[in-house]
């Protein structure tokens, strides 16, 4: 307490600017500092609320269905949000801003690719999620399959997805908090996983959206603010902004179209295919559409979200060029610019590749240049809230696939007690808190970004083409979903590995064994000519059962007869 | 009442054939829209880079800003079109079905 009290007092009188100049030299010390207390204040005030809260959810949480779903009482609008939340990660707050900071318009390509995976979400997926699932979207893979096998790929292909996520989340979180709060790696990436653990383990569904809903009303403020200060230091002209922008970027126009990111055509649509389907395919998303009370709630969340979501990525690009012109372009001589690493200016890097902790942090530096300190340090508390929050989502997604897919349905074979399976689920979070924090300082000096998009192309190539095919095509039959979905996992991991990044870079090999680093364009028709193929071949029992069992399903994820109750219970 | 029974029922209702045909087309037409839109723009990146990087005018804002925030907004305008369509329509249809289900 001692401790909160002192850091206070020292963020009230650094507030006071004059105090500060008086001190002539010393200035200098008290800036760096201040820097760092108001950050960490406000992400003291950001924890202690969202404890509060997860104190208050905690004790709604008795029944697996609020320990899943919230006991399905999020409404429509609320859900939206926390979608929206869970959606504009670290990773496209940070990393999106950071890529048009380094080259322009090859952001916007990301941001398109990232928001046009909604609308394929909100017809073909939300409400037929709502109507025939109850915890996990494989609860909707498995609705006619035999379970053992479903349930069993379904569990995979959501554990690599969210463990990928989870790792590429953990190290951003690490990476951040030290450059931000002047804190070690190792420490940041305990905190994340103690207070990811709290909040699940606790606090259920229930506190991981209340989480998620107030990081996203604040991040979308944030970046509102910032975009607003951007555009009104240039008049509000684009081309204002666009000129400053231009002027300093050392690629000058090129920044203005598609750049070096996208070499080939087929890496093109196949980063797109991923990007696309992926979204449909993401078990902490999918898992959202259980939260509300029915399909038109379900049908409603999604709507909001893609606006909430479309908003904040055309905020990003804004930034992004803000960045470039008034970072980059802070002082006309760069050996002057405070947002710049000295030494890599003296050793003849340009003003953007100079940047003080990468391109990553260029939000950051533009938060402090044009709000100050005091709103640097909201925005890094921001950001650091919003890898809790969706490394949280995460984890309760990876525990439910453990807990309700794997012990309940495979080894318990559906005869699970629920308190055995809420017990189940707890100790799953709790052991995805330490791998969490294992992964993240296993991965410290990786290369995060690849990560986020073999988690996409996983989660197009296995989850989405099961769940899509289950639900459409009556001739879908265990045998092939099982072959089909594992052969895509497979097959996009495997690209993944032995292309550009991850064999050459990554693991230091001389030459990749295929060139493609964007993979989805081959494991994607991988899994779905698996799936047709296994299932037109097969003749056995089950496979008759399942395509008898497609009209019940059909009629129930068209109407909603007899879905899940929402009720809180 | 028993699986089969609401099965049989709501099989034999042809607002359910109604639901099902005018939910399954609109999805799948809005879905080519939002593939063709989407990967329209992706092919303009992967064959036209050039294009989407000619400046409009003598400005330096390119024909590739507006098309990539076109998309993001088309997208979001074509959810909303689905959603309205859902709301005002098969909500309806889905009612009556439950109801003579009963």
């Amino acid at each position: 307490m001692n401790r909160v009290l002192t850091l206070l007092t020292t963020a009230a009188l650094t507030a006071l600017p004059t105090v500060a100049m008086a001190a002539g030299v010393a200035a200098d010390d008290i800036k760096k500092q201040a820097t760092n207390f108001p950050a960490i204040i406000m992400f003291v005030i950001f924890v202690g609320i969202t404890l509060g809260i997860t104190y208050w959810a905690a004790r709604r949480t008795k029944s697996a269905a609020a320990f899943y779903t919230a006991g399905g009482g999020i409404t429509g609008g609320q859900n939206g949000l926390a979608i929206a939340g869970d959606y504009m990660s670290a990773a496209s707050f940070l990393g999106i801003t950071g890529l048009v900071y380094g080259s322009g318009y090859d952001g916007l390509i990301f941001s398109v690719g990232w928001l046009v995976g909604w609308p394929i979400v909100t017809f073909l997926v939300a409400e037929q999620l709502r109507n025939l699932g109850k915890f996990t979207f494989a609860d909707v893979a498995s609705f006619r399959f035999a379970q053992t096998p479903i349930r069993t790929l379904a569990a995979c292909g959501s554990l690599v997805t969210v463990a990928f996520y989870l790792i590429a989340q953990m190290v951003g979180a690490g990476k951040l908090i030290q450059i931000l709060f002047g804190l070690p790696y190792l420490w940041a990436v305990i905190i994340v996983g103690v207070l990811m653990i709290v909040y699940v383990t606790f606090g259920g569904m229930t506190a991981t959206t209340w989480v998620q809903i107030i990081k996203a009303v604040l991040l979308l403020g944030g970046a509102t603010f910032m975009a607003l200060m951007v555009l009104i230091k240039f008049g509000f002209s684009p081309e204002a902004l666009f000129k400053a922008a231009v002027d300093i970027h050392p690629k000058k126009v090129a920044i203005m179209g598609p750049g070096s990111l996208i070499t080939d055509p087929i890496s093109a649509i196949s980063l797109g295919m991923a990007l696309m389907f992926g979204t449909a395919g993401l078990p902490h998303i999918l898992m959202r559409f259980f939260t509300v009370k029915d399909a038109k709630a379900a049908r409603k969340s999604v709507f909001y979200a893609t606006g909430f979501i479309g908003y904040f990525y055309i905020l990003t690009f804004i930034m992004g060029f803000g960045a470039i012109a008034l970072i980059a372009g802070n002082t006309a001589n760069p050996a002057e610019n405070p947002f710049l690493d000295q030494a890599l200016v003296a050793a003849g890097k340009d003003a953007i590749a100079a940047i003080k902790g990468g391109s990553n942090m260029a939000v950051m530096h533009l938060a402090n240049a044009v709000g100050g300190e005091y709103f640097l340090g909201f925005i890094a508390a921001i950001a650091f809230a919003t890898i809790l929050a969706v490394v949280s989502g995460l984890a309760l997604a990876g525990a439910s696939a453990i807990s309700h897919d794997l012990y309940a349905s495979v080894f318990k074979h559906g005869k699970a007690a629920e308190a055995d399976e809420m017990r189940v689920s707890k100790i799953a979070s709790v052991a995805l808190g330490f791998l969490a924090v294992g992964l993240g300082i296993a991965f410290e000096n990786q290369n995060v970004a690849y990560m986020v998009g073999l988690a996409f192309a996983i989660a197009a190539s296995c989850n989405f083409p099961v769940l899509l095919m289950s639900v459409f095509w009556k001739g879908m039959t265990t045998r092939g979903a099982f072959i089909g979905g594992f052969l895509g996992l497979i097959s996009a991991v495997a690209l993944v590995v032995t292309g550009p990044t991850v064999w050459v870079k990554v693991l230091g090999n001389a030459a990749a064994l295929q060139p493609y680093d964007n993979v989805a364009i081959f494991s994607m028709p991988i899994a779905f000519i698996g799936i047709w193929l296994f299932s037109l071949l097969d003749n056995s029992a089950r496979a008759a059962e399942d395509k008898a069992g497609f009209e019940a399903q059909y009629i129930r994820c068209q109407t909603g007869i007899g879905a899940a109750g929402a009720a809180s219970h | 009442m028993s699986t089969d029974i609401i099965i049989n029922k709501v099989r034999s209702n042809p607002k359910f054939a109604e639901l099902v045909h005018k939910r399954n087309s609109l999805a799948f037409s809005l879905t080519i829209a939002v593939l063709v839109l989407y990967f329209g723009f992706i092919l303009l990146v992967g064959y036209a880079k050039g294009f989407l990087a000619t400046p409009i005018g003598s400005n330096l804002m390119t024909f590739g800003v507006p098309i990539g925030i076109g998309v993001i907004v088309g997208a979001f305008v074509l959810t909303g079109i689905y959603v309205r369509k859902a709301n005002a329509e098969f909500d309806t249809l889905t009612a009556q079905i439950v109801e003579e289900t009963k």
